[in-house]
């Protein structure tokens, strides 16, 4: 392709860090030295190069941005010679994903977690600490080298208030600081630059409460098994779904899911056997396996755990899902904003590698499968499935419109089975139980068990397993009730994409059937708390803040309507005129249905529900209370 | 008939593409935006050029021949092909001629042989021939890298033997295209404009073509072809022509060795210049008449590439007192006494539908949206999206396609102490030819003329970006600044012949001809480089 | 006489069969209705194509019959019954028993407020084929308050060629792909930032001399909006003279290279202003490139000053 580079030539640290990951060039004519008497004859390169090479953009951006601390056009301009992407696309994709920065930055960011588990914990109060502490937001006065910056939640609700500690050089160190007890806590990370920071299964058995308590079937490691050993975890039980699966074969292996009517955990519910099924049976090759782990759903903090905590059985069932669709290579996503998840998981993929157990011939079996672990840049949208798979082809992350669905034309345009992280933690059990002794927890048409991250004013904050059926009330109680014996006011439930409810919900029956004949969703698993003394207001601000930061752009009903629902939520806020309220409220609720009905994809069809879900359900903006 | 092979449309669904000579991306690029589908869909693309130019920054394989090595890289491929297996036997068998000669011909030419003539590596020489022999479907696409050439018919019937050695031809998706450089470079020759040929491509040594036209316009035409362009300044230079009447060129400023054609031009006893605008041949001109622009000024048809036949209208009235080119001949006619009757385009046209077989078909009325491709026979005919099909009948209808015996030679002026550099010429994008009809409106990207040197070359010279040079050939001298290119390789320079009033390139270039086109040799000079102010 | 004329001393014979493309496959039909009424369509077809069949107008905006639908803007939105959301009617593909409304309720509220989002984001001033749309949605822009951010920015006024206000940018995608994939390959744009945020961009929001650009101007031709604009046509209306009612359009070929592409010349008071190219034309495809599309001035009278 004849793309145009233009400027300033990368620094070595910056050539270093892109080499590291891709190489060192070959020729002259991808950013490599002249040699004459090869690159003046001939060359390579051309469409077919750019295709081949351009899922590896956000990587390239990645080796960058932890080397230096941002991505200069130098260091652009020798990507885009090695990968043959045009400069202009990849400042689009650059600038797309919020954790690339694309000017100047210090080396050291705090990034503090605001959002609404982390609003309700003393978020702001850490924010205003910090620009105390280091200048204003996103700056870095006197040479300091640290900045901070605000973040949409980083996953770590249960342990709020959280944030994320970046420090840029090589390597690179990656931690997250949660509860943020105060500035001190961060200065602290930010000094142990021993790279990531990863946690012991004390700490893991802090965010799961019933950790060690019989009945656990996803959480039954975690906390207790450890997460580094591919020993520990074959002791615990580990890989013997494998071992069933290559017994069942493909087919069998899909009868089984379906059979256990396993449904999507990451939010839309779809049953997992017919999804596998029918990439199995497509023609088209080859098929890939994605596991979906960009878990951003403010509020969800499940499958950081599973992978922090037992990741050999991501792994194992990333393998056996392979197997049963016939695909060879597979792609774990897993959000920027996990550090520990990442490196738990490729520790296990490296180990499991070793071990023969990912590789050209898993348990030498005939098989094979491995994957590749992709990390996100901050991008919610990327946990989309049909986003992260232009993400993972080194593009924005923009939806795509369905159909053609993922399993005719996924990623690569190919046939693809993509999956969240906790639908493929439940594979293991289906496997090693059998599907109806697995099938007989739960209900009849939501079967097994469910995570539910449970956050914000309660007790016991974290992560609790428990067969679907259970009731809202059972897994407030579970969690200690509402903390310091205050009132409940409100549950978000599913999600900043789900619905707040009210008190009056505590005996709904927590299901795929029961919410759905509700008009809820139980989403990503989302139970976040509020008690009597929140400003709903004020958290609905922020959740319409957060789609309006988190729409990708693409359509116009979700690209403006984000802005103008949270511009009508502040006039709703600001105004007191009863007849100006109805008015608002009218168009809110037009735009609303317009952005459900019109948008190309689920964030623009879900970011007014919880807005509307509390003026219908808690009368926010209606009476007096909220303001 | 003269031409080129496939439609556009045919390159979106080819399989295999050889761009040969030819910076389409920039001298034909809606052309290239077909191409580019064809990529998209899978069609793999070699790009044959000295330069890395950015048509081969596209390719899946560039491959930077030495200047005027075309026949050399063309034999080593089909030595390879043949020798490979590759070969399409049964169409070389049935639908060709003159086989066994050619193949002894190019049996010297090994890998090794060809690398040492081209400077292409052995194995991409390979690569490119098993990829052409080996698709489905192919084409052979070339510009004026291919003609530019004092061998340029030769270089050209190199490229047709590979077509037919591996049946590349006379099927959709594959074919041989030359791609014209001129809006109406292939209407004109369709016309008549050449030497040998009356309108519809028929030769006017045959009789009984002859006859047709005296009938239909009562006069007799002489059977003796005509001279062709550089013929004619031969002429010119040997007294055996004296009256010039240039319609729409500017041989002042667009033939090699400029300093040579200046002379001839001003020496003529007449030399009539008709023109759109001022040029530097109408500056020389007795007699300038002013005429109307071709493509918004007037009524008539041109032709393009893939032998369409397309109207162009008057858009807008013509500027002051110019007129359309049709009022004015016709006027000149009548003044030297000829009783040409009143007529306009369109009669004019249906004229020619009478005497061209291959245009009959063709009313305005159907050319009016789209065109359409010759031949188009009558007017129930869909024109013909390609042509030679009927060289895969059998038995094959009509003459067999013969190979060509051609020898691979070296360009006329040999690079040597004094001369080291290699000029070769060409277009930019936002230009044309010298300027005439581009300089008028802004382009942003336009630089002016500069002297195109390798990165190396620089070095050496101790010059920088910018810096004038004196660039001095044989024939003349030119100062113009440097520009250092990647896409060159050390002893290759470029330059282009846009800008004839800052910098007049063809002072350099050389008028070394093809006997068989009257082509000069555009694309290869010596010259050396002398660095001026730092 | 050279063997090389010998061979074309008298015409060839004509070819037994006409030389042309081969048949395509034949394409199943696929029934659908659109407001109660049954129409088919070639399988493949878009339900905008089934709504067209049918004699049902949809608008579009970031639709091009020479583009890959994007479904960006969300004009052409048709409920499908069964469906959960509305569906784009530019890209789905219709399916056999679909039954399509294109003027309901929810179909109308959703064009209704996409235009009003348009609008009060957006300089439509010169979206000449969007402004009618808005009276016949009853779209009221207005309602969303005179403080509703917009996309107002300067206009970039930075080469000879083309004028972009991206105060008027509705960011159909049009340009980028006319500029990628779908014609050009030069890539000089692209889409950047993110949410209402995103905009057109080269790279580091550089000035286009220093960009990929070509000054093709196949951007400016897929521009619904007037933020593409060529900077003749844009300074006949800074001056208040573009007069569209005094132009005719002619078609002619480009009188440069040999490919032979159509122009259309824009002809106002006997100057060009404008040229474009039909976007069904085979050739072409509606794309130029800077000489096809800027290379006129020659023919134009010089103006006083030139």
């Amino acid at each position: 392709m004849d793309i145009h580079v233009v400027g300033p030539e990368a620094n070595a640290d910056e050539r270093a860090a892109v080499d590291a990951l891709l190489g060192a060039p070959s020729t002259g004519w991808d950013g490599g030295d002249r040699d004459i008497a090869r690159d003046g004859r001939s060359s390579r390169g051309g469409r077919p190069a750019a295709i081949a090479q351009r899922h590896l953009l956000l990587p390239a951006f990645h080796a960058v941005q932890d080397r230096v601390g941002w991505v200069s056009r130098g260091a652009m301009n020798y990507i885009c010679q090695r990968l043959i992407v045009p400069p202009a696309e990849a400042w689009g994709v650059l600038t797309f994903y919020h954790l690339f920065a694309t000017g100047p930055r210090a080396a050291a960011v705090v990034h503090v977690c605001d959002d609404i588990a982390c609003r309700a914990r003393g978020a702001e109060s850490l924010c205003a600490s910090l620009a105390e502490a280091l200048g204003p937001e996103g700056t870095a006065p006197d040479g300091r080298g640290t900045t901070w910056m605000r973040s949409p939640c980083l996953g770590q609700c249960e342990r709020a208030p959280a944030a994320l500690v970046v420090r840029a050089g090589a390597p690179a160190s990656r931690a997250v600081v949660a509860p943020v007890s105060g500035t001190d806590a961060l200065t602290r990370a930010l000094e142990a630059s021993s790279g990531h920071l990863t946690e012991s299964l004390a700490e893991l058995r802090a965010i799961v409460p019933q950790a060690g308590q019989p009945g656990l079937t996803l959480l039954r490691r975690v906390g207790l098994v450890d997460p580094a050993s591919l020993e520990a975890y074959r002791a615990a039980g580990g890989y013997t779904a494998l071992a069933r699966a290559l017994e069942l074969g493909p087919a069998g292996i899909i009868a089984e899911v379906t059979a256990a009517k396993l449904m999507g955990r990451g939010g839309a519910a779809f049953p997992t056997g017919v999804k596998w099924a029918a990439v199995a049976a497509e023609p088209a090759e080859p098929h890939y396996v994605v596991c979906n782990a960009d878990e951003s759903e403010p509020g969800t903090f499940k499958d950081r755990v599973l992978m922090a905590g037992d990741p050999f059985a991501i792994i194992e069932a990333m393998t056996i899902c392979g197997i049963a669709t016939r695909s060879t290579r597979g792609f774990l996503y897993v959000r920027g904003e996990y550090p520990d998840a990442e490196v738990r998981i490729a520790q296990a993929a490296a180990a499991a590698r070793a071990a023969g157990l990912l590789g050209d011939d898993v348990c030498g079996s005939g098989y094979a499968f491995d994957l590749e672990i992709r990390r996100g840049a901050g991008a919610y949208i990327c946990g989309e499935e049909t986003a992260l798979f232009n993400s993972l082809e080194g593009k924005r992350g923009e939806p795509r419109s369905k159909p053609p669905f993922p399993s005719q034309a996924g990623v690569f345009g190919k046939p693809t089975v993509v999956n969240n992280v906790e639908t493929l933690a439940n594979v293991l059990p289906i496997l090693t139980e059998g599907a109806a002794a697995w099938a007989a927890t739960g209900t009849a048409s939501s079967t097994g068990t469910r995570l539910f991250c449970v956050s914000g004013h309660v007790t016991r904050p974290g992560l609790y397993e428990l067969p679907f059926g259970v009731t809202l009330g059972e897994v407030l109680t579970r969690a200690g009730g509402v903390a310091g014996g205050r009132d409940l006011q409100a549950i978000l439930l599913g999600g900043a994409a789900g619905m707040f409810v009210g008190p009056e919900s505590l005996d709904l029956r927590l299901t795929f059937e029961d919410t759905r004949a509700a008009g809820l969703t139980l989403g990503s698993g989302v139970v976040m708390v509020f008690d009597d003394t929140t400003d709903l207001a004020d958290v609905l601000g922020r959740i319409a803040q957060f789609f309006e930061d988190e729409s990708c752009g693409q359509c116009v009903p979700c690209r403006v309507g984000t802005v103008r629902q949270r511009e009508l939520l502040a006039q709703l806020r600001a105004d007191a005129g009863v007849t100006a309220r109805a008015e608002r409220l009218a168009i809110l609720a037009e735009l609303g249905q317009a952005m459900r009905d019109a948008s190309i994809c689920g964030l623009g069809q879900t970011a007014s529900s919880a807005v509307e879900s509390a003026v219908a359900r808690l009368q926010v903006f209606r009476s007096g209370s909220a303001l | 008939m003269g031409g080129g092979t496939s439609s556009y449309r045919e390159i979106e669904e080819t399989d295999c593409i050889l761009l040969w000579g030819s910076n389409a991306r920039e001298t034909h690029p809606i052309f290239f935006h077909h191409l580019l589908t064809g990529v998209k869909r899978g069609a793999r693309l070699f790009t044959i050029d000295p330069r890395r130019t950015s048509s081969a920054q596209w390719a899946d394989v560039w491959a930077g021949l030495d200047v005027g090595t075309d026949i050399a890289l063309a034999h080593t491929m089909a030595r390879e092909i043949i020798v490979a297996g590759l070969a399409h036997n049964e169409f070389i068998r049935e639908a060709t001629t003159g086989f066994d000669a050619f193949k002894a011909s190019v049996l010297p030419w090994t890998l090794e042989r060809g690398e040492q003539a081209t400077g292409v590596p052995a194995g991409v020489i390979r690569e490119m021939a098993h990829a052409f022999a080996t698709a489905p479907r192919a084409m052979i696409c070339w510009t004026l890298g291919i003609t530019e050439h004092h061998n340029a018919v030769d270089n050209v019937l190199s490229l047709i033997n590979l077509a037919l050695l591996t049946g590349h031809v006379g099927r959709w998706g594959s074919g041989i295209n030359p791609l014209r450089g001129q809006n109406n470079v292939q209407g004109g020759g369709d016309m008549g404009a050449l030497p040998d040929r009356l309108p519809g491509f028929q030769h006017v040594e045959n009789d009984a073509v002859r006859a047709r036209f005296d009938r239909a316009w009562g006069v007799t035409v002489p059977p003796v072809r005509g001279w062709h362009l550089s013929g004619m300044f031969e002429a010119m230079g040997r007294g055996d022509l004296t009256a010039l009447y240039v319609i729409g060129e500017n041989p002042a400023q667009s033939e090699a060795d400029q300093h040579h054609a200046e002379a001839l031009l001003a020496g003529l006893d007449i030399l009539v210049v008709q023109d759109v605008m001022r040029t530097a041949t109408a500056e020389l001109a007795d007699v300038v008449l002013p005429a109307a622009a071709g493509a918004f000024e007037s009524e008539g048809t041109v032709t393009s590439s893939e032998r369409r036949v397309q109207r162009v209208r008057r858009t807008k009235a013509p500027l002051g007192e110019s007129r359309e080119d049709l009022a004015i001949i016709v006027d000149l006619a009548r003044r030297m006494g000829a009783a040409w009757p009143a007529t306009d385009a369109e009669g004019i046209w249906n004229e020619l539908r009478a005497l061209s077989p291959v245009h009959g078909g063709m009313s305005y009325a159907r050319l009016a949206a789209g065109g359409l491709q010759w031949p188009c026979y009558d007017e129930t005919h869909p024109g013909e999206a390609f042509l030679h099909g009927r060289l895969w009948e059998r038995p094959v209808r009509g003459p067999r396609a013969p190979f060509s015996i051609v020898e691979h030679a070296l360009p006329v002026e040999a690079l040597d102490a004094e001369y080291p550099f290699r000029l070769t010429t060409g277009r930019r994008l936002e230009e044309y030819n010298t300027g005439v009809q581009t300089g008028p409106y802004a382009s942003p990207v336009r630089r002016g003329e500069t002297i195109d040197v390798s990165p190396e070359d620089a070095a050496r010279l101790g010059v920088v970006e910018g810096q004038r040079v004196r660039v001095r050939s044989r024939r003349g001298s030119v100062v113009a600044p440097v520009h250092i290119d990647a896409a060159l390789r050390p002893g290759l320079t470029f330059m282009t012949f846009h800008f004839p009033d800052e910098v007049a390139t063809n002072h350099l270039t050389i008028d070394a001809i093809d006997p068989k086109s009257g082509t000069a040799e555009f694309k290869a000079a010596a010259v050396r480089i002398d660095a001026l102010d730092a | 006489m050279s063997q090389h004329d010998a061979i074309w001393f008298s015409l060839p014979p004509r070819a037994t069969a006409l030389p042309e493309a081969p048949p395509a496959p034949p394409r199943a039909t696929v029934t659908v209705t659109v407001d109660g009424a049954s129409v088919d369509v070639p399988e493949g077809a878009t339900l905008l194509d089934a709504c067209r069949a049918a004699g049902k107008d949809v608008p579009t905006l970031c639709y091009l019959e020479t583009l890959t639908p994007v479904n960006a803007c969300r004009v052409c939105v048709v409920e499908v019954a069964g469906a959960r959301v509305l569906a784009p009617a530019c890209s789905r593909k219709a399916e056999a028993g679909m039954q399509v409304q294109t003027n309901s309720p929810r179909v109308r509220t959703s064009r209704k407020v996409v235009l009003e989002l348009l609008a009060s984001s957006v300089d439509l001033s010169t979206a000449d084929e969007l402004t009618p749309l808005l009276a016949e949605y009853g779209a009221d822009p207005g309602r969303f308050g005179a403080a509703a951010a917009t996309v107002a920015q300067p206009v970039k006024d930075d080469n000879d060629l083309y004028v972009r206000d991206y105060s008027k940018c509705v960011l159909c995608y049009k340009c980028v792909e006319a500029c990628g994939t779908d014609a050009q390959n030069t890539f000089a744009i692209a889409v950047a930032g993110r949410g209402f945020h995103a905009h057109i961009s080269t790279e580091l929001d550089v000035p286009l001399p220093e960009s990929a650009c070509v000054y093709c101007g196949n951007c400016i031709a897929v521009c619904p909006t007037g933020a593409l604009m060529a900077k003749p046509e844009f300074t006949l209306r800074q001056a208040g003279q573009w007069a569209p009612e005094r132009q005719t359009a002619v078609d002619t070929i480009c009188p440069y290279c040999g490919v032979g592409c159509t122009l259309t010349a824009h002809v106002q008071d006997d100057r060009i202003v404008k040229v474009t190219s039909p976007f069904e034309n085979g050739v072409t495809r509606g794309n130029l490139c800077v000489k096809g599309r800027f290379g006129f001035e020659y023919v134009n009278e010089p103006e006083a000053g030139d």
